[in-house]
């Protein structure tokens, strides 16, 4: 057999296997978006049917619509809990084997493995997204009702905007989060970067030279990810200062009094 | 005159508080009426279940003839006719001066975007803050935001205003360009009920003029009344203490 430094190793491994690696980091990445994604809208659900008042008409006491309320806001709490409380290859496998054992669903690795970083992304978000509201002034939400909005636009045109920005750092966070922890996925042959990669092994009997490859793909992918998003954060912070309209009747179309 | 609010034993308590102890008023179409009375007499608490944002423990308040607290009254339509301008503006963060004055114009009333901007620009013009509407909030004085969400108010085309010491968290330099706003509704058929604690403003520009104190209306009468001959005792502590 012939001697090879670790380097050539890596260069060979890349020669032959790029296109492996590149499934799976395609995979690895795809899993990452759809999950954080997916996660996001699950949170801002979430988020915004917890902040439900208990009581719109005001009657104290229970009604139909506060038990209904509270069963869906214990539902919710038990989802979070479960899910941020137990790994995510144990949910895999629970979810993988389960669905098939039980439910006698034949689910695929692939889709499976969508709803588990999905799910799992959306437990994480939800409790960022509370936090994100309740960071929130809440004179600006009794502004909106004050003006005739409802729970649901004062949400959608005042809350969450603010709260979205406030949470785009921990969202991130949840995207480069999702980007390493997919690689739990390969316990139920998801073909993402960890599994690809654990695949090539058996090719020259080396571990290490292909682990090395993939942890320099992950380290880019988490790195460029980052940078990507303070850029965006910057962007949506906007020009920090305003001008002055002119006074003239272009403005408002000839409206202006005076 | 036609009667817009008429609030007949409102009470509210907070847990085992009893803060408003049954309030009678009746407040006309185009009347301005000043509250006045110390901290903690629930000034801002009945200003508060007027618009419901607090839901009153008892009572009635009646909105041009109709109870508001009854089942299936639609609130969000109601708070479109009684607008609220809050001590701390509460203007929309996310949204620039003209976005503020336009959204619940488009998303509440219905209008569409040119209708909303023109409303807005004429709200903005009463205000003196047309020349600001690519300004974001956090870029504007106290003063100037307070007068943004007064246009806010307006551009809803309201039937009653409720004002929440609008100058209370504002620098004495600009307490006067929001009371000569204020002031400018007047006579111009909104009703206006305003709790204040500038009393020179309340002795001039009101109607009547309501002395609260621990939970229900002490007094109340003409500006002249209340501040030349005030009857309880209270009041006139209340008066001596402020107006010296
Ligand atoms: N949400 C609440 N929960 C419990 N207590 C409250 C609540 N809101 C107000 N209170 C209490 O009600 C009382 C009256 O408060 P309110 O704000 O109505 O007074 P105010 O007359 O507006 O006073 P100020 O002039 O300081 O604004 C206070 O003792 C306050 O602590
Ligand atoms: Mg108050």
């Amino acid at each position: 057999m012939v001697e090879r430094s670790m380097w050539e190793w890596m260069v060979l491994l890349l020669q032959r296997f790029w296109p492996q690696f590149l499934k799976g980091t395609a995979m690895t990445v795809m899993l990452a978006i759809i999950g954080t994604a997916a996660g996001f809208a699950i949170g801002l659900i979430i988020g915004v049917i917890r902040t439900i008042p208990r009581r719109s008409g005001g009657k104290t006491g229970l009604s139909v619509r506060s038990v209904c309320l509270g069963i869906v806001n214990a539902i919710l709490a038990v989802y979070t809990e479960v899910l941020r409380g137990t790994p995510m290859m144990v949910q895999a496998m629970l979810i993988y084997y389960g669905l098939t054992e039980f439910a006698h669903i034949d689910i695929a690795a692939l889709p499976a493995g969508i709803i588990v970083i999905t799910l799992n992304t959306g437990a994480y978000m939800a409790e960022i997204v509370r936090g994100g509201i309740g960071s929130i002034d809440y004179g600006q939400s009794e502004a909106a009702k004050a003006i005739g909005m409802n729970h649901w636009k004062t949400m959608i045109h005042v809350v969450l905007p603010q709260a979205i920005r406030h949470i785009l750092p921990a969202t991130g966070n949840e995207f480069v989060v999702n980007l390493k922890d997919s690689s739990v996925l390969n316990v139920i042959t998801v073909t993402e970067l960890f599994y690809q990669t654990k695949g090539l092994r058996n090719f020259y009997y080396r571990t290490y030279e292909p682990f090395l490859i993939a942890a320099a793909i992950y380290l880019l992918l988490t790195f460029v990810s980052s940078r990507l998003l303070r850029l965006l954060e910057k962007k949506l912070d906007g020009p920090t200062d305003f001008t002055l309209t002119e006074k003239s009747g272009a403005l408002a179309g000839g409206r202006r009094r005076k | 005159m036609t009667n817009v609010i008429e609030v007949k034993d409102l009470r509210k308590s907070f847990g085992h508080r009893e803060i408003l102890k049954g309030i009678d008023l009746t407040v006309g179409q185009g009347e301005v009426v000043s509250v006045i009375g110390s901290s903690g007499s629930g000034k801002s608490t009945f200003l508060r279940c007027v618009n419901l944002l607090e839901w009153p423990t008892a009572g009635e308040i009646l909105f041009k003839g109709e109870s508001i607290t009854r089942y299936g009254f639609k609130i969000p339509d109601y708070r479109e006719k009684v607008g609220m301008v809050f001590q701390s503006f509460n203007l929309f963060a996310n949204m620039n001066v003209l976005q503020n004055c336009t959204i619940g114009q488009i998303k509440v009333a219905g209008r569409n975007r040119d209708e909303a901007r023109a409303i807005a620009l004429d709200c903005l013009d009463q205000v003196g803050m047309s020349d600001y509407i690519r300004a974001k909030p956090r870029q504007l004085s106290g003063g100037q935001q307070q007068r943004v969400a007064i246009a806010r108010a307006l551009c809803m085309q309201p039937d009653a205003l409720l004002f929440d010491e609008p100058t209370s968290a504002l620098d004495p330099e600009m307490v006067g360009d929001v009371l000569n706003v204020i002031s400018g509704l007047t006579h111009t058929g909104l009703t206006l009920i305003v709790v204040t604690h500038e009393m020179a403003f309340a002795r001039d520009v009101s109607d009547r003029v309501v002395f609260m104190d621990g939970g229900v209306i002490a007094e109340q009468g003409s500006p002249e009344d209340i501040f030349t001959k005030p009857k309880s005792e209270r009041l006139q502590e209340f008066l001596t203490r402020f107006l010296s």
